[in-house]
């Protein structure tokens, strides 16, 4: 495995917030995110979470594997049920207190994107993350719109797979001028895990973006879900990048903002679009033209965020 | 202290002596000068609470569904359109038995687009497992912001308190305004037993199989009927402080009354002038005034209802295909009755028709003069 940088060793704590017991499915990436995740933001935080993968994996009643605070709400309101928490929390003096969103593709790409919308506009004090596995998996692999070009789902069957690109949630988010957003995912823990811990001190909504294997889903062995989610930002499908914004006040009272892109993996080895795909079972029908469009759109993207990424703060027309 | 307000003013003023420590609401006509009387109460600080300013009435609900887990006072408000998007939700707030108080301007449902006042809307949310409360006057509206929080926090249901879209909503009226001392008297500190603790961490409203649901569900039901026993209680406590009195529904003359209408909200007071003139005439006519319609107060009304020879029931809102609401549900309460009365239902003033004290004269004397009803139901005022 490639070596990211070292997390020192006073940072990273014994407890698990996590328990055994919970429901994933074997080689689940939401799992050893959630695990991933608490380690890095400690035990004051409350976890809100909609209709998703999650609402089974933290067990039935009167059982639940996460031991912090943790609220189940419907299907499109976890940006704005954490909103209500958060507003509560500031109103008993809980300041410290992280409130995280952590919901699937389906409830951040799709059906809450609104809510989502209106907290990141209202710049409301939450962390929301999207852990992405790219598909409804949990009510059985439907295509949503986070599911990429080529993918089966139950929804794009056979003859019918899913031509239209993924949303790209990631400008989505910044055009809301948000102070933080990142992606990361369960291949380079070492780098989720400080993204997680960095956080907390971020005061505004701060949006994650996981990339999330699901064995079942994409049709790939679950003993190779951590290998294939790093030939992802391998391949470039999936970048682990990070993007600050700042505003400072100019002469004569004006606002400024900037952004700072940071890639935060440069690959170790270089794959193509076609070796990632062709790894998954999902992909197993997409065609040579389809995968020579992703391929050039993957270029494309990496060029841009290498461009953005020079060091350089980014100016608002950029 | 006495002042000419209207009502939207009338709930900014109560939730301001709750002392609600979130707010999170949408703007829609007519309950948009709510919005932004709390709006203005919130940025001058003479209400500590945190405004949210959301997207959507489904966010609104959703907001305080956060807040109120969280263990804090929370308010909303709507209408219409609005309280139908938040359906989901207000089946979620309860069921997650949270006391929050959402105040609703009644006002019709569209297509067409219609702003007037209707009873739909809230009706609609019968099955939503709110408690719901009627009112008739600015006054009134007032009082049952400071009533709602009582009794939400006593049996851990939201409540939703209604009043018709500018008869009420945009029209002054004299409200006594209650001093804050008062309120604290009567409204203790919000201080729920199971709340989001970062110090008892628990899980709240997740996976729940068919084990443990239905009897959930069924507690649930056991509390929203032990709120009308406990309303009693909080009416009991408001008179002594606040010297007023709202009964869980109002009887007007209904002694030796032969006739006896049922009615919610203003058309209630264009009755009671109805009444009164019929009276006169030596008609034994009275008024049953619904103020508490979820949980169903059912013996209350056998008692009010079950000796009169005919019930005319008003309903300004329609199911179609059966009818007003109000009619069905007092008709399946007084099933069980012997020598049960003759049931008139009237569907009046849909999409804000006025409805006047001659209509409900010519609806009354309709029924006295039929010995059963002869249109069901009857749509009063229908043009040809």
């Amino acid at each position: 495995m490639q070596k990211t940088f070292d997390i020192p060793r006073e940072l990273m704590t014994e407890e698990e917030l996590l328990q055994p017991g919970m429901l994933s499915c074997q080689g689940c990436g939401a799992s050893l995110a959630m695990k991933l995740a608490l380690k890095g933001l400690g035990e004051r935080t409350v976890v809100v979470i909609p209709a998703c993968c999650w609402t089974i994996i933290n067990g039935v009643y009167p059982y639940s594997a996460l031991q912090v605070p943790v609220i189940h709400v419907p299907f499109e309101t976890a940006a704005v049920s954490a909103s209500g928490v958060r507003a509560a929390l500031d109103a008993r003096g809980e300041k410290d207190v992280v409130v995280m969103a952590w919901a699937g593709d389906g409830g951040t790409f799709d059906i809450g994107i609104q809510s989502l919308s209106g907290a990141a506009e209202r710049n409301d004090d939450i962390l929301y993350v999207c852990y992405d596995n790219e598909a409804y998996m949990n009510t059985g692999i439907q295509r949503s719109s986070a599911t990429p070009v080529g993918a089966w789902t139950t929804t794009t069957p056979a003859g019918s797979i899913k031509e239209e690109p993924k949303k790209d949630i990631e400008e989505i988010m910044l055009a809301h001028h948000i102070p933080y957003m990142a992606t990361a995912s369960v291949a380079y823990p070492d780098d989720m895990y400080m993204k997680f811990k960095k956080v907390r001190h971020i005061t505004g909504t701060k949006f994650i973006h996981l990339l999330s294997p699901c064995p079942p889903g994409w049709r790939i062995d679950p003993s190779k879900s951590v290998q294939i989610t790093r030939m992802a930002t391998q391949a470039k499908v999936f970048p682990i990048y990070e993007v600050r914004r700042w505003r400072f006040s100019k002469k004569r009272g004006r606002l400024e903002e900037s952004w700072k892109y940071t890639i935060n993996i440069y690959p170790d080895r270089e794959l193509s679009v076609k070796e990632y795909m062709k790894a998954q079972g999902r992909f197993q029908q997409i065609t040579e033209e389809m995968l020579h469009d992703v391929q050039e759109r993957v270029d494309r993207k990496w060029d841009e965020l290498i461009r953005k990424a020079d060091g350089r703060p980014l100016t608002p027309n950029e | 202290m006495k002042q000419v307000i209207k009502g939207n003013i009338a709930v900014s003023h109560g939730v301001k002596l709750c002392r609600v420590k979130v707010i999170s609401a949408y703007p829609i006509t007519p309950q948009t000068t709510i919005v932004e009387e709390l709006s203005e109460m919130c940025a001058s600080g003479e209400l500590d609470a945190k405004f949210i300013k959301v997207e959507s009435e489904h966010s609104a609900m959703a907001g305080v569904v956060g807040s109120s887990s969280a263990g804090v006072r929370s308010f909303t408000a709507t209408s219409s359109q609005g309280l139908l998007l938040m359906h989901e939700v207000l089946h979620w707030a309860a069921g997650a038995r949270l006391p929050i108080v959402l105040a609703n301007v009644n006002r019709a449902v569209g297509p067409g687009w219609n702003i007037w006042a209707d009873q739909t809307d809230s009706l609609s949310q019968r099955d939503t497992g709110l408690i719901q409360i009627y009112c008739e006057s600015n006054q009134e509206v007032l009082d049952s912001v400071i009533m709602s929080y009582k009794l939400a926090e006593k049996v851990s249901l939201p409540v939703m308190l209604t009043y018709d879209a500018f008869f009420l909503s945009h029209t002054s009226e004299i409200v006594d305004i209650p001093e804050i001392e008062q309120a604290d008297e009567f409204l203790p500190p919000y201080n729920p037993e199971f709340r989001i603790d970062i110090n008892n961490p628990r899980s709240f409203g997740g996976m729940i199989g068919p084990d443990y649901y239905f009897e959930e569900r069924y507690v649930m039901h056991k509390d929203a009927l032990e709120a009308l026993e406990y309303y009693q209680q909080v009416c009991k406590d408001f008179k002594e402080i606040f010297g007023r009195e709202y009964d869980i529904c109002e009887e007007y003359r209904t002694g030796d009354a032969e006739v006896i209408v049922v009615a919610a909200g203003t058309i209630t007071s264009v009755t009671r002038i109805a009444v009164d003139r019929l009276r006169e005439e030596g008609k034994k006519v009275g008024l049953m005034k619904l103020r508490i319609f979820r949980p169903v107060p059912v013996e209350r009304w056998r008692k009010v209802l079950g000796n009169a020879a005919k019930v005319v029931v008003m309903d300004r809102n329609l199911t179609a295909g059966l009818g007003g609401v109000f009619a069905s549900e007092i008709q399946a309460a007084l099933y069980p009755i012997e020598n049960k009365p003759m049931v008139y239902p009237v569907i009046a003033g849909l999409g804000g028709r006025d409805v006047t004290p001659d209509d409900v004269e010519g609806i009354i004397n309709y029924a006295l003069s039929n010995d059963e009803p002869t249109d069901v139901p009857l749509f009063w005022g229908l043009k040809e």
